[in-house]
C-alpha cells in the first residue's frame, strides 16, 4: 500500500535547553544565548513561565508554547493585526514582538478580557452588532477596539474606522464592528 | 415562537470574542512536531539535486522530505478533486513557489530556519507567465463546468444584429489575479495511529477532504477522519483538498509524530488557488430606445499547465440570461501559464464577468443617453431565454426600486464630471448582482433527549457564514423549541455528510436535510405517543399531533417527551434525514438577484477614489437570520470594493514570481476604505428554489460591486475604465 | 528566521562596545524583525536598545529632540509636536497602523528598509540584497518605486514618512561611536543614493548608533503640512507624498522647504520648487508654477510614469493646505 522508503533524522529532543554557556558575550552586555531560555511573562494578571528562543515571537510563544491560541496569527508580518495584545496598556502586534523582550511588563490578550465569564462590554457589544463572520480576526479587533477607546479615539465612526484600520477583516465586518465599537465607548 | 426570519446572535458568538474557538492549526496533541514547505524559485525546469546538509544539521530538525524519499503515492486515486498536485511525486516543476521539500523539526522557529537553508538546484526551462501574450493559443476547456455544458452558446444572430443596431460598443475588459486571503493561513495537523488517519485541517469540505487523503494514502475513506469545527474564513481556497494537507500527512506518517503544517502569509499566494486573470471581449448593440439588439461575451482566463488540472472561469454564464436580448452568444477558452492552479474565489465566474458585462450596460446606457437604471428596466428579463424557463422566482425589480428608492438615485445628474465639492468628483453608479442557486445532497442527524436538548449533526462547515446559527433556527422552529435548546455539531467528516460549502450553496442543501431530519424525529414521537394506549390516540391522524415546547400536544392534552420517552424506556429519540436536488432545476431558472447603488468620491487632481455610500437591495429568497444575511450581504460588497480599488496580484514577468506575496502590499480594504453600507433584504418568500425557499447569500452581494464602482468613477471624472482594480492612475488625466 | 542572540546592555557604552563588535542595533524591531523572518536580514547577535535611555522627547523655544527610542505614537500625540512641528506629527499618524507605531521608533523609522518586492523575497535577484545579482525591478514590477534618484541598479523607494518631514524641518540627526565618540549630521546626509553600491543605504560607520534627532524651531515649522497619496485609505506605504513648510508672512514667502516621499530613492528635498517660490509672493499662480517644477530629473521605469505628474499635484495641494 505505501511502498515508501523513509529517510528520516534520527528524532532530537523535542527541545534542548543551554545555560549560560554559550560563546562569548560582548563585556558589561549580558548576553540571552541563541538556544532556548527560560523566562516568565505576566499574561493575563498571571506569572506565564516558557521557555523560549531569542527569536521567538511573543504570539508563537503564547500559542505554541501556552496554548493561548486566542490571539491568532493571521501574517506573521504586522501587516494585518490579528495578533493584537496589549503590552503594559499599548496595543502592539505580537508577531513582531520578541517574547523575551516581553518580560516584565503586563501582558493581556483577548483570554485576559472577560471577568469571570463576563464578557468585557467590547466583547458584548461584537455579538451584539455580530461585529464578526468567521472570527479569525476578531480577538485582535477586540483587543484594538478595547485599547482605542482607552486612547480617546472613538470620538465618531470616521476616527473609529481610521484608528481600527491596523486590524484587517476580510470577511468584511468592518460597519458591524464601527458600530459595536460606538455602542461600547458611548456604554463606557 | 419562530425564530428564522430573526436577528438573532450568533450562537457561537461568545467561543469567538473570548478566543476559545478552535481552528485547524490550534488542537494540541502530544509530540506534535511542525512542517514548514520550500518552494521552488523557478517557474519551471527541473530539479537537479538538493543540498541538504545546512539544513539538516540544524537543531531540532526531525526530517527533510523531497522528491528524493518522499513516500509514493498511489497514483490516480485523488478522487475526484481538480488539483493534482504537486505532491513532490516527481521532479518537474511547473510553477515558481511550487512545493518542492517539506522540512520538519521540533519546533516552528526551527522548522522555519531550517527551511531557509534547504538549497535546490534546477535546470531552468522557459517559462509562459503572461497570459495576454499568449492569448492566441488560448484553447476551449476540456471540462468546462464538469462538462455540464457546453463552453459556448448563442441564440439569435448576434453579428448581423450587432452591424444594424444603432449604439455599438466593442470593447475588452481586464480583471487580474486575485488571491483570497482568509485571516487564517491554512494549517493542518495530521495524525497517524496505524493506518487510520485523523485530519484538523482548515477546509470547506470536509467530506472531500476525506475523499481525497483517502486516495491519496490508498486507504478507505473510513480509515479517514477530518475535523474542522471552525475556519477562518475560504472564499474558495479552502474549498479543495490542497497539496499541504496531503504533504501534512506524509510527513506525518514519516515522522511517526503529529505534525502541524501552517502556510506563511506568502505560501497563502501559491498553495490554494486564486481568482485568474481574465479577458473579456464584449461586443453588444442597442437601439434607440434602449433596447437590447445583440450581446456577445468572449472570455478567457489564465489556468495553469495541464499536469496540475485545469480551471475555468465561468465569466460569461450571466450574459445568456440577465437581459431581454434576442440575440446572445458567449464562450469560454482558457490560456495555459506556468503560474500555479487557479480556483473558485468568491462568486467565481459571476464576479469577473459581471464586472464586463455590467460596464458594458453601462457604456451602452450613455451611448443611447438614458438613465442605467432606466435602460436596465428596459431590458428587463422576465423569464430565462437561454435555458427558456421562467425563474423560480426573481425579485430584481423589487432590488431596483426599493435601492434606487433608499440611496435617492433619482436626484443623479445625467451627465458626467456635473457634480464637485472642492477638490472632489462626485460620481454615481449602479450594477446589477446576480448568482445560480445551487444546492446538493446533505444529510443530517436530530437526537432528541428525555430533557428537551437536541443535538443536530450534519458533516458541514460554517466559514463565518453563520451554519451553526441559522441550522439552530431551523432545527428550533422545526421543533418548536427554543433556539437555545438546540445544539449543532459540524466539521466533522464521522457525521453525516453534508457537501463542500461552495457556491452558496451550504444553507439551501443542508437546511433541508435538517428540517427533514427534525420532521423525522418528531415523526418518531408522534408514532410513539400514537402507539401509546394511555394516552388513547391511536385512532388520531398523526398530523393532528403536534410536537412544540418539548412535548408531543394531541387534540385533549399533551405529553412531555420526556414522560413519553421514559414510559418507552428510550433515553432519547434519534433520526437521520437527507434532502437532495428536486426537479427545481429542470423546471425553473434558479438564481438570486440584487442591485448596488453607489457614491465615490475621486479627488480631481490627485485621483484618490473612495467609496463613500453605499445601499445594496437583494434578493436572497427566504432570510434565515436578518442579522447574519446583512452580515454576508455588507462582507460581499466589501470584498467587491477590494475587487474594484485595491486587489491585484503583481507576477514578475521574468520569473513568474509573485512580489506582492504578503497582506501589507497584496492591498485589501481596510477599516478606513470601507462607509456605512444600507442593506434591503427584499420580500421573496418562495419555495420553489427548494423546500425553504432560500438561495443563498455568500456570493451574491459581491456581484457587480466593482462595475458599480467602475460606472460611478466613470460618473464622476468622465474616465471609463475597463479594468480592475481602478487605481489613481487611471484617473489622473481627468484633472 | 534564523537564530540570534538578544544582548541587553546596561548603557550606551555597553550597547554601542557590543554594535562595534557587529553586533546589529534592534529598537522597536518592527521592520528587522519582518526582514528576518523572510531571511532577508540574518543578524546572528541583536543588541537590545529598548533599556538605553533614549526615549525623551526634550522641547525648548527653538527646538524639539527626539530620542531614538521615542515611540512614533507618542511623538505624533505630543503637544508640542502637533503644534510647532505639525509635519511631523502628520506624517508619523499616516504611517503604519496603531499598533506598529505604538512599537516602531523614531531612530528605526528613519533607517527601515525599502518596501520594494524585489528586495524583501529572497527568491529574486537583488543588488541591494546581494550585490552585483541584478535588478530586475527596472523592467519588472516597479509600479511603487523610485523615479529619482535611482540608478542603473537599484530603483528601491525610500519608505519612511518621517524622513521626509523631518527633511524640511532641516533636522540633524546625532550619533554615536562604538568609541564613545560622537558626532551629528544633517538628516539630509544620513541617506545615500544607490549609485553601484545600493546595498550602502546609509553614510552610519560601523556600530554608530543613532541617539537623537534634532530639530531646530522655525516659523515655517508652524507652519508645515504633510500630505500622502496611495490607493488605500490607510495602512498603506506612501505612492507619493509631499511635506512642505513655509513662512509666508505678510504675502511674502520668505521660508520655503518642500520635499517628497514615494518617489526618490532616499528622502527627496525638492530645491526647485523651493527657489521658485522663496522671496516670491504668495499668489495661486505661484505655486501653481512652483509645484510644477517638482521632480526635475526624474527617470521613470516602465510603469511609474505617472508619479511625475501625481507629485507635482502632491506638492501643489500641499502647498495650498499649509498656506491656506
Amino acid at each position: 500500500m505505501l511502498g515508501a522508503t523513509v529517510t528520516g533524522l534520527a528524532l532530537a529532543p523535542q527541545r534542548s535547553r543551554a545555560d549560560d554557556t554559550s560563546p562569548a558575550p560582548a563585556p558589561a552586555a549580558p548576553v540571552r544565548s541563541a538556544e532556548a531560555v527560560d523566562i516568565v511573562l505576566q499574561v493575563n494578571g498571571s506569572p506565564l513561565p516558557l521557555t523560549v528562543e531569542p527569536r521567538t515571537s511573543l504570539l508563537d510563544a503564547l500559542r505554541e508554547q501556552a496554548g493561548l491560541n486566542g490571539t491568532k496569527k493571521g501574517c506573521d508580518r504586522g501587516s494585518c493585526g490579528a495578533c493584537t495584545v496589549h503590552v503594559d496598556g499599548r496595543r502592539v502586534v505580537s508577531c513582531l514582538t520578541l517574547a523575551v523582550r516581553a518580560q516584565g511588563k503586563a501582558i493581556t490578550t483577548i483570554e485576559g478580557l472577560a471577568v469571570n465569564g463576563t464578557l468585557h462590554p467590547v466583547q458584548a457589544a461584537f455579538v451584539a452588532q455580530d461585529g464578526f463572520q468567521c472570527g479569525y480576526c476578531t480577538p485582535g479587533q477586540i483587543m484594538s477596539a478595547v485599547a482605542l477607546i482607552e486612547e480617546g479615539h472613538a470620538g465618531s465612526d470616521a476616527e473609529i474606522r481610521s484608528w481600527m484600520s491596523g486590524n484587517i477583516c476580510r470577511c468584511g465586518a468592518y460597519p458591524n464592528i464601527v458600530a459595536a465599537i460606538r455602542d461600547a465607548a458611548q456604554e463606557g | 415562537m419562530a425564530s428564522i426570519g430573526k436577528p438573532i446572535d450568533r450562537v457561537d458568538g461568545h467561543l469567538k470574542v473570548t478566543g476559545r474557538a478552535t481552528y485547524a492549526a490550534e488542537f494540541a496533541l502530544p509530540g506534535l512536531v511542525h512542517a514548514v514547505l520550500v518552494q521552488s524559485t523557478i517557474a519551471a525546469g527541473k530539479i537537479t539535486g538538493f543540498d541538504l546538509a545546512a539544513a539538516q544539521s540544524m537543531p531540532g530538525v526531525l526530517l527533510i522530505i523531497t522528491p528524493d524519499n518522499a513516500l509514493r503515492l498511489p497514483t490516480g486515486k485523488g478522487g475526484s478533486q481538480p488539483v493534482k498536485g504537486p505532491l513532490l511525486q516527481d521532479h518537474d516543476v511547473v510553477f515558481n513557489g511550487q512545493h518542492v521539500a517539506v522540512v520538519v523539526a521540533d519546533t516552528l522557529d526551527r522548522a522555519l530556519a531550517a527551511a531557509a537553508r534547504v538549497k535546490v538546484q534546477y535546470r531552468r526551462d522557459e517559462a509562459v507567465t503572461d497570459m495576454d501574450a499568449v492569448l492566441a493559443q488560448a484553447y476551449v476547456p476540456k471540462s468546462f463546468r464538469n462538462g455540464a455544458r457546453p463552453a459556448d452558446s448563442r441564440r439569435g444572430d448576434p453579428d448581423t444584429a450587432y452591424q444594424a443596431a444603432f449604439a455599438k460598443l466593442d470593447a475588452t475588459y481586464v480583471t487580474p489575479i486575485e488571491h483570497h486571503n482568509p485571516m487564517e493561513p491554512h494549517a493542518t495537523i495530521a495524525r497517524w495511529e496505524g493506518d487510520r488517519l485523523t485530519v484538523w485541517t482548515a477546509t470547506q469540505g470536509i467530506s472531500t477532504a476525506q475523499r481525497t487523503l483517502a486516495g491519496h494514502f490508498g486507504i478507505d475513506p473510513a480509515q479517514v477522519r477530518v475535523i474542522c469545527p471552525f475556519v477562518g474564513g475560504g472564499f474558495g481556497c479552502k474549498g479543495n483538498t490542497w497539496p499541504p494537507v496531503t504533504l501534512a500527512a506524509m510527513a506525518a506518517k514519516m515522522t511517526g509524530r503529529p505534525v502541524k503544517l501552517v502556510l506563511t502569509r506568502a505560501q497563502m499566494f501559491t498553495s490554494n488557488g486564486y481568482r485568474p486573470r481574465t479577458v473579456q471581449k464584449i461586443r453588444a448593440a442597442a437601439e434607440t430606445d434602449g433596447a437590447l439588439q445583440s450581446l456577445r461575451h468572449d472570455g478567457f482566463n489564465l489556468t495553469s499547465q495541464a499536469m496540475l488540472g485545469e480551471f475555468s472561469e465561468p465569466v460569461a454564464l450571466a450574459s445568456e440570461f440577465l437581459y431581454a436580448c434576442p440575440n446572445v452568444a458567449v464562450s469560454h477558452k482558457v490560456v495555459a501559464t506556468n503560474m500555479s492552479l487557479p480556483t473558485y474565489m468568491r462568486a467565481p465566474g459571476e464576479a469577473s464577468g459581471m464586472f464586463a458585462l455590467e460596464s458594458a450596460i453601462d457604456e451602452l446606457a450613455a451611448t443611447v443617453r438614458m438613465d442605467p437604471l432606466a435602460f436596465r428596466m428596459r431590458n428587463y428579463a422576465e423569464n430565462d431565454a437561454h435555458e427558456g424557463k421562467p425563474y423560480a422566482s426573481k425579485a430584481l425589480m423589487a432590488c431596483y426600486t426599493q435601492g434606487a428608492r433608499a440611496f435617492g438615485w433619482e436626484g443623479r445628474a445625467a451627465g458626467t464630471r456635473a457634480t464637485r465639492d472642492g477638490n472632489v468628483l462626485v460620481g454615481w453608479g449602479m450594477a446589477t448582482a446576480t448568482y445560480p442557486t445551487n444546492r446538493q445532497s446533505a444529510a443530517a442527524r436530530v437526537r432528541i433527549g428525555a430533557d428537551g436538548s437536541v443535538l443536530v449533526q450534519s458533516g458541514t462547515q460554517d466559514l463565518g457564514t453563520g451554519t451553526y446559527t441559522v441550522m439552530s433556527q431551523v432545527a428550533a422552529d422545526a421543533l418548536g423549541v427554543p433556539v437555545s435548546r438546540i445544539r449543532f455539531e459540524l466539521g466533522d467528516s464521522a457525521l453525516p455528510h453534508a457537501p463542500v460549502s461552495g457556491g452558496s450553496s451550504t444553507v439551501p442543501s443542508v437546511a433541508p436535510a435538517v428540517a427533514a431530519a427534525c420532521a423525522a424525529a418528531a415523526g418518531k414521537l408522534r408514532d410513539m405517543a400514537r402507539a401509546d394506549p394511555q394516552l388513547g390516540w391511536g385512532d388520531v391522524d398523526a398530523s393532528s399531533l403536534q410536537v412544540q415546547d418539548g412535548a408531543v400536544i394531541g387534540p385533549d392534552r399533551r405529553i412531555g417527551i420526556a414522560a413519553l420517552l421514559a414510559r418507552h424506556g428510550q433515553s432519547s429519540v434519534e433520526a437521520v434525514a437527507e434532502s437532495g436536488p428536486g426537479d427545481e432545476k429542470k423546471r425553473f431558472s434558479l438564481h438570486a438577484f440584487g442591485a448596488h447603488f453607489v457614491e465615490v468620491r475621486v479627488d480631481a487632481e490627485l485621483g484618490e477614489i473612495r467609496v463613500a455610500r453605499y445601499v445594496g437591495a437583494f434578493d436572497i429568497g427566504r432570510t434565515l437570520n436578518a442579522k447574519t444575511a446583512r452580515s454576508q450581504l455588507i462582507g460581499g460588497i466589501t470584498y467587491g470594493i477590494g475587487m474594484a480599488l485595491l486587489e491585484e496580484t503583481h507576477v514578475d514577468g521574468e520569473t513568474g514570481r509573485i512580489v506582492n506575496a504578503n497582506i501589507a502590499e497584496y492591498l485589501v480594504p481596510v477599516h478606513a476604505d470601507v462607509p456605512a453600507i444600507e442593506t434591503i433584504l427584499v420580500e421573496n418568500q418562495e419555495s420553489r428554489s427548494n423546500p425553504l425557499g432560500v438561495k443563498g447569500a455568500g456570493e451574491l452581494p459581491m456581484v457587480g460591486v466593482a462595475a458599480a464602482i467602475a460606472n460611478a468613477v466613470y460618473h464622476a471624472t468622465g474616465v471609463r475604465v475597463r479594468k480592475v482594480p481602478i487605481r489613481i492612475e487611471d484617473v489622473l488625466g481627468s484633472a | 528566521m534564523q537564530s540570534f542572540t538578544l544582548a541587553a546592555p546596561n548603557g550606551l557604552d555597553a550597547a554601542t562596545d557590543a554594535g562595534g563588535r557587529g553586533g546589529r542595533y534592534i529598537a522597536g524591531g518592527t521592520d528587522l524583525l519582518q526582514l528576518a523572518k523572510d531571511n532577508v536580514e540574518t543578524p546572528d547577535r541583536l543588541i537590545d536598545l529598548e533599556p538605553l535611555p533614549l526615549t525623551d522627547i526634550t522641547v525648548t523655544d527653538d527646538s524639539l529632540r527626539l530620542g531614538a527610542m521615542a515611540r512614533m505614537s507618542e511623538v505624533a500625540a505630543h503637544p508640542a509636536v502637533v503644534a510647532r512641528w505639525p509635519v511631523i506629527s502628520q506624517a508619523l499618524l499616516a504611517s503604519a497602523s496603531p499598533q506598529i507605531r505604538n512599537m516602531g521608533t523614531i531612530g528605526g523609522n528613519l533607517l527601515q528598509r525599502t518596501r520594494c518586492g524585489y528586495f524583501r523575497d529572497t527568491g529574486f535577484a537583488c543588488n541591494k540584497r546581494v550585490p552585483g545579482s541584478g535588478c530586475p525591478a527596472r523592467e519588472g514590477e516597479n509600479r511603487m518605486l523610485a523615479i529619482l534618484g535611482t540608478s542603473e541598479h537599484c530603483i528601491a523607494s525610500h519608505a519612511s514618512d518621517l524622513a521626509v518631514a523631518l527633511i524640511v524641518l532641516e533636522a540633524s540627526v546625532d550619533l554615536r561611536a562604538p568609541d564613545g565618540t560622537t558626532r551629528t549630521i544633517p538628516l539630509a546626509e544620513l541617506h545615500k543614493l544607490p549609485g553601484d553600491t545600493p546595498h550602502v543605504e546609509t553614510t552610519l560607520r560601523p556600530g554608530e548608533l543613532i541617539t537623537a534627532v534634532a530639530v531646530p524651531a522655525s516659523r515655517a515649522g508652524m507652519r508645515s503640512h504633510y500630505l500622502k497619496v496611495r490607493d488605500r485609505a490607510s495602512f498603506e506605504f506612501a505612492l507619493v507624498s509631499a511635506a512642505v513648510a513655509i513662512d509666508a508672512g505678510a504675502g511674502t514667502v520668505h521660508d520655503i522647504r518642500v520635499a517628497a516621499g514615494g518617489v526618490g530613492t532616499k528622502p527627496w528635498r525638492l530645491p526647485e520648487v523651493e527657489e521658485a517660490l522663496r522671496g516670491h509672493p504668495l499668489t495661486p499662480k505661484t505655486l501653481a508654477d512652483a509645484a510644477a517644477l517638482a521632480g526635475q530629473g526624474a527617470t521613470p521605469a516602465t510603469q511609474n510614469g505617472f508619479k511625475q505628474v501625481l507629485l507635482r499635484r502632491a506638492v501643489l495641494r500641499a502647498l495650498q493646505t499649509a498656506t491656506a
